[in-house]
């Protein structure tokens, strides 16, 4: 029991910056379509394995840091990161223990839900694109998924 | 596991709302945001803390390359330094030279202009600030730079490189500043062509290496290598900084409209240092406040009280004229203003009418002009010579004539005009 009040938030809010920070790394043009979207994998990790450290404002928060560094609407990337986490805070008694494969279908899922969000309010705030490059990061974020479930799981203390 | 999903359960309610409640409040508060920020600048502050907030981060990422750029210049060789700066000499020189001539047309365009002394440059400041962060895809097509509104940076203002526009401001946040880049689709820039003066948009394609021209006519007289520059209109850049050159111009039967696109001179994806522009309050060619009054206003925009319509419309008028009419002996009319101007009557032309515009105003035919009917200046210009001449065919003097006429023109026009 008294492992239930020692949430990672710490490790969380670390790795929140840091795929934040991934984000920001200048790319070539090129390279920059096949960035996955780390901060969509990180907030998916962290509403599974600890729903209770970060919750729907984890994804609220980095949403409009993304907002920010985009330059988008205040609040696309926001409500996006939020349904997210939403979504995965919902489902994460369900997907969590499932094998690495599953969880990854999971994953697409939620990158290409994330996606078509802010793909939706582009086209409600007059930006059309026919552009296919926006989706290739949701091929790239699944590839990433298991790498960064190591990665993080080396973080905090799995309960 | 049944015990953990027991624990789950029961610990949601301690913590608040459940997530359904907490996911719709969070979605309403950012609808919220994108409503109110959509509708005209109500988040104008909110965004200035943000990007205070997320300046450091952007300045930590940007780094890395940063300290590369630093350790590159520490660690470059000599010889190479040696040769960089036999180059930038041989630059530095081939400029002075060109700016010493620019000096002589800016001289010899006063001039023209019928202005008395040289204006200074239309640009007051530069400010040189490095990019710490890009956004460069279909939709968007921005930069940050390190500089902001504790550096002066205001909103819609000029972002120039060294070979040519890079864009404008967007969003100023006190330390950092996003600017809208050329080619970003949201950007349309009024811009002109070179060689004929024909005025159209350049709209961005959201590629850094493109502009579109979507609305010249089929039949517009542009072709490829035209040089692009600004019209001045829009009210941000002033007139002839220059932005692209035309790449490909193809005329297609079934569209009233040719497709026309050019290549911005700026490198706008390779470009790291940007200069930001300040221009003269009071110069002719300061683009007028149109957008940033849509906005507001800004205070120290006034309109210009020198009424510069007639010095430019004035050659261009008494030109016409002179196409119009033959040009005879009789009306070469040595009735000269500038040199009319120095006269004692001339002393009682309101001071409104600036040097700028006295000269050509009064030998212009075209009476549009209030100030032209200044006293003892146009008086002999129009009724004496009317019986001789009509007025319409009173020339335009070329400098080179008014030199030549400078003498005469200090007697009275109507002595001059009965032989």
């Amino acid at each position: 029991m008294s492992m239930r009040n020692r949430e990672p938030r710490g490790a969380m809010l670390l790795t929140a910056l840091g795929a934040l920070a991934l984000h920001l790394l200048p790319l070539p043009d090129v390279l920059g379509i096949f960035r996955p979207a780390f901060v969509v994998l990180c907030v998916v990790y962290w509403s599974l394995n600890a729903p209770r450290a970060g919750g729907i404002a984890l994804g609220f928060l980095t949403g409009l840091a993304l907002d920010v560094f985009k330059g988008a609407v205040l609040g696309q990337y926001a409500l996006a990161t939020s349904l997210i986490a939403y979504v995965t805070i919902r489902q994460h008694l369900m997907m969590r223990n499932k094998p690495p494969f599953e969880q990854t279908l999971f994953v697409v899922a939620m990158l290409f839900l994330w996606e078509a969000v802010i793909w939706a309010i582009d086209g409600w705030t007059g930006q059309t694109s026919a552009g296919l490059g926006r989706w290739v990061h949701v091929a790239t974020g699944a590839l990433c998924w298991l790498p960064i479930t190591l990665a993080l799981g080396r973080t905090h203390v799995a309960r | 596991m049944s015990a953990f999903a027991t624990g789950a359960t029961r610990s949601l309610p301690q913590r608040g709302p459940a997530p359904g409640l907490r996911f719709f409040i969070y979605a309403l508060l950012a609808l919220t945001l994108m409503v109110l920020d959509q509708r005209g600048g109500w988040l104008e502050r909110v965004r200035y803390g943000l990007q205070a907030a997320a300046y450091p981060l952007q300045l930590a990422m940007n780094s890395p390359s940063a300290a590369w750029n630093w350790t590159h210049k520490i660690f470059e060789a000599r010889d190479a330094l040696q040769t960089e700066n036999a180059k930038l000499r041989e630059t530095n020189r081939l400029l002075r030279l060109a700016n010493l001539r620019g000096a002589a047309l800016e001289q010899e365009n006063a001039a023209l202009r019928g202005l008395r002394a040289r204006l200074p440059g239309v640009a007051e400041k530069w400010l040189p600030g490095e990019v710490i962060g890009t956004e460069s895809t279909t939709l968007r097509q921005r930069l940050v730079i390190d500089r902001g509104a504790v550096n002066g940076i205001f909103k819609a203002q000029a972002v120039v490189a060294g070979e040519g526009l890079l864009g404008q401001t967007l969003r100023v946040g006190p330390w950092s500043t996003e600017v809208i880049l050329l080619t970003d689709p949201e950007h349309a820039l009024p811009v002109q062509v070179v060689r004929n003066g024909l005025r159209t948009l350049a709209v961005g394609s959201g590629d850094t290496e493109t502009l579109a021209l979507p609305y010249l006519p089929i039949q517009s007289d542009i072709k490829e290598g035209d040089l692009l520059v600004t019209s001045g209109l829009g009210g941000v850049f002033p007139q002839g900084y220059p932005v692209g050159r035309v790449t490909q111009v193809r005329r297609d039967g079934n569209s009233p409209l040719a497709q026309v696109r050019a290549t911005p001179l700026a490198a706008l994806d390779r470009d790291r240092i940007v200069s930001f522009v300040w221009f003269r309050a009071n110069h002719p060619a300061t683009p007028t406040a149109a957008v940033t009054a849509a906005n507001g206003g800004d205070p120290s925009m006034k309109p210009m009280e020198t009424p510069p319509a007639p010095s430019l419309r004035a050659p261009a008028a008494s030109a016409a004229a002179a196409r119009a009419a033959p040009v005879t002996a009789p009306a070469r009319t040595p009735v000269r203003a500038p040199v009319a101007a120095t006269r004692p009557e001339a002393s009682s032309v309101p001071p409104t009418s600036v040097p700028a515009v006295a000269a050509p105003a009064s030998a212009s035919p075209a009476p549009v002009e209030p100030t032209a009917a200044a006293p003892a200046t146009a008086a002999p210009a129009s009724t004496p010579p009317a019986e001789a001449v009509p007025p319409a065919s009173v020339p335009a003097i070329s400098p080179a004539a008014a030199t030549r006429q400078a003498a005469p023109a200090s007697t009275p026009a109507s002595a001059e005009q009965r032989p």
